[in-house]
């Protein structure tokens, strides 16, 4: 692909209209572990895979609760997510301060896509190499968004991203449609299905993988170790077949795979600009 | 409560507070011209004090109760001048956004820049154009941090306001005062209000009272502080506010009695009266 002249900036058009740099963070999403995201009318479920680098050594954070009411789960430079959230975590509290009540979800949303867009547009930044999937709930209900380091947000019935989400988006796109009256222990095990469906055979133990769960009446919280164990043994997934998927790790472009949306976001092919949803 | 009634006699002497004790921390430099907009930040404090220090136009009581399907808030219409009662058709209710009412007593400039920041407010709420908006709740609060940030600067916005409103059928009535104290009630009133009226709607005031038996309730206590507050004028606005909306009624005026047997003679049997 000819495009390494208008690679060097993010401030460059390239000659077809996109900015070279933005989906170039885009591709570290892909390359982060997968994140999945569901929900239901009233809860809204985060999980992630969650493999450390070596035994020694201690497993990434890759779900971050923001406030009571919101949590994220990021895919990709784990150091943008961190400091990403923290911003949120920081909104969350500021507003909380001063209306004594919980940000809506979709202000939160947008505030971090605004911050995104910036890194997009001057010549001595680089945009945020993470992708966010925001779970929150809020007055209009439960919601689950998906933030880009493009600037840009989808609000999803389910999503995953990062590597190998192919296989759960295809998994979650079989399901969707129940997902909205699902019960929050349906919905839990629905993510787990998702999850071990990126795993590819590998066995599904609470050791790969983080849960967690905001509900009504459930404030955001990352569920335990050996409740997660128990609830993979529960639904006795742990020693069945997955369904196998051709594609290992080929992402067939970001946003494509056209996992649910509520508004917009039309599937589209490998060499449209992703930043054109 | 101190702080309440001085701002409804609208003294000039002193102002209520006393304001003697300057900021601690620098001491002012007194020069001949009254500095004004052009210093600001650390050296704001030398020259001439820019704070408030007593009101100047003022309303007095408001008061505010719950009702069956909303808040009903009263106000009189008077702006006093000190002891004058110089402007009789001042509007101390207003809407805010749409679910909110605001009422206020005290310093009738001030409540118009409360309300210009409050307009501010709710037109970037507005602008989010995402189905959210502030609930009575949300700019109570605000308010509140807005009076205390101006109380610790030792320059105080000389209110105490009532906020009601609804939202997705909660019902919320909430008070600041120019020092930020605030709390939520089922009744709250300011000023002289505090004295006079919130005694009556500890003794009549219950769950679910009708729209009429709301007025009527608000109006006995407006009609006490007609009688017994003496920066009260006798023309009244009733407020009401609903998850349906708000309105506030035309101005009105509170029939009064006058008939007592002592008021007759006043000087009867009194030294040197002719009776």
């Amino acid at each position: 692909m000819f495009r390494n002249q208008y690679d060097t900036d993010v401030t460059t058009w390239s000659p077809a209209g996109r900015l070279f740099q933005v989906e170039y963070a885009m591709e570290a999403v892909k390359q982060g572990s997968a994140a999945i995201g569901l929900r239901s009318k009233t809860h809204v479920v985060l999980a992630c895979v969650n493999k450390s680098n070596s035994e020694l050594s201690s497993h990434q954070r890759k779900i971050f609760k923001v406030d009571d009411h919101i949590g994220v789960a990021i895919a990709g430079l784990t150091a943008d997510g961190r400091v990403l959230s923290r911003y949120m975590r920081s909104e969350c509290i500021n507003y909380g301060y001063t209306y004594e009540s919980p940000l809506p979800v979709g202000r939160l949303v947008v505030q971090l896509a605004d911050k995104a867009q910036v890194c997009t547009q001057r010549s001595w930044k680089r945009p945020y190499g993470v992708g966010l999937l925001v779970a929150g709930l809020d007055e209009s209900g439960a919601h689950l968004y998906y933030n880009c380091p493009s600037g840009n947000y989808f609000e999803y019935q389910a999503f995953a991203i990062g590597s190998r989400s192919q296989a759960a988006k295809t998994y979650l796109e079989r399901k969707f449609e129940n997902f909205t009256g699902s019960s929050r222990d349906e919905l839990i095990k629905d993510a787990l299905f998702a999850i071990r469906e990126t795993l590819q055979g590998e066995k599904l133990t609470s050791t790969v993988c983080t849960v967690a769960v905001v509900g009504v009446g459930e404030a955001f919280n990352i569920l335990d170790q050996a409740t997660v164990q128990a609830l993979i043994n529960e639904f006795e997934i742990s020693g069945e077949e997955g369904p196998t998927n051709e594609s290992v790790a080929e992402e067939a472009g970001g946003e494509s795979g056209g996992a649910a949306t509520e508004e917009g976001g039309a599937a589209t092919e490998q060499e449209t600009a992703p930043m054109d949803i | 409560m101190v702080v309440e009634s001085h701002e409804t006699d609208g003294e000039f002497a002193g102002g209520g507070l006393g304001h003697t004790s300057r900021s601690p921390i620098v001491t002012p430099v007194f020069t001949d011209m009254v500095s004004s907009q052009t210093e600001s930040g650390l050296l704001s404090s030398e020259g001439e004090s820019q704070r408030t220090q007593y009101p100047y136009v003022t309303g007095t009581s408001v008061i505010g109760i719950k009702y069956k399907d909303g808040i009903l808030m009263a106000a009189d219409m008077g702006g006093s001048y000190g002891s004058t009662i110089r402007y009789k058709s001042v509007e101390r209710l207003k809407q805010v956004g749409k679910h909110s009412l605001l009422g206020a007593s005290g310093e009738i400039s001030d409540f118009q820049e409360i309300l210009r920041y409050l307009d501010e407010l709710i037109l970037h709420d507005n602008m989010w154009d995402d189905g959210n908006s502030l609930g009575p709740k949300e700019v109570h609060n605000y308010l509140t941090r807005m009076m205390y940030n101006r109380r610790n600067k030792f320059d105080p916005l000389w209110n105490s306001l009532v906020l009601g409103g609804v939202k997705n059928g909660h019902k919320y009535l909430g008070s600041v005062s120019m020092i930020g104290v605030h709390f939520e009630d089922n009744h709250v009133a300011t000023g002289f209000g505090n004295h006079l009226a919130r005694p009556i709607l500890r003794e009549e005031w219950k769950e679910d009272l009708s729209f009429e038996e709301g007025v009527k309730l608000l109006e006995k206590c407006m009609r006490n502080l007609l009688y017994r507050d003496r920066s009260a004028v006798n023309k009244l606005q009733i407020a009401k506010i609903t998850e349906d909306g708000l309105t506030i009624s035309q101005p009105y005026s509170l029939k009064t009695f006058w008939n007592f047997g002592a008021f007759q003679n006043p000087t009867v049997g009194a030294e040197g009266s002719c009776c």
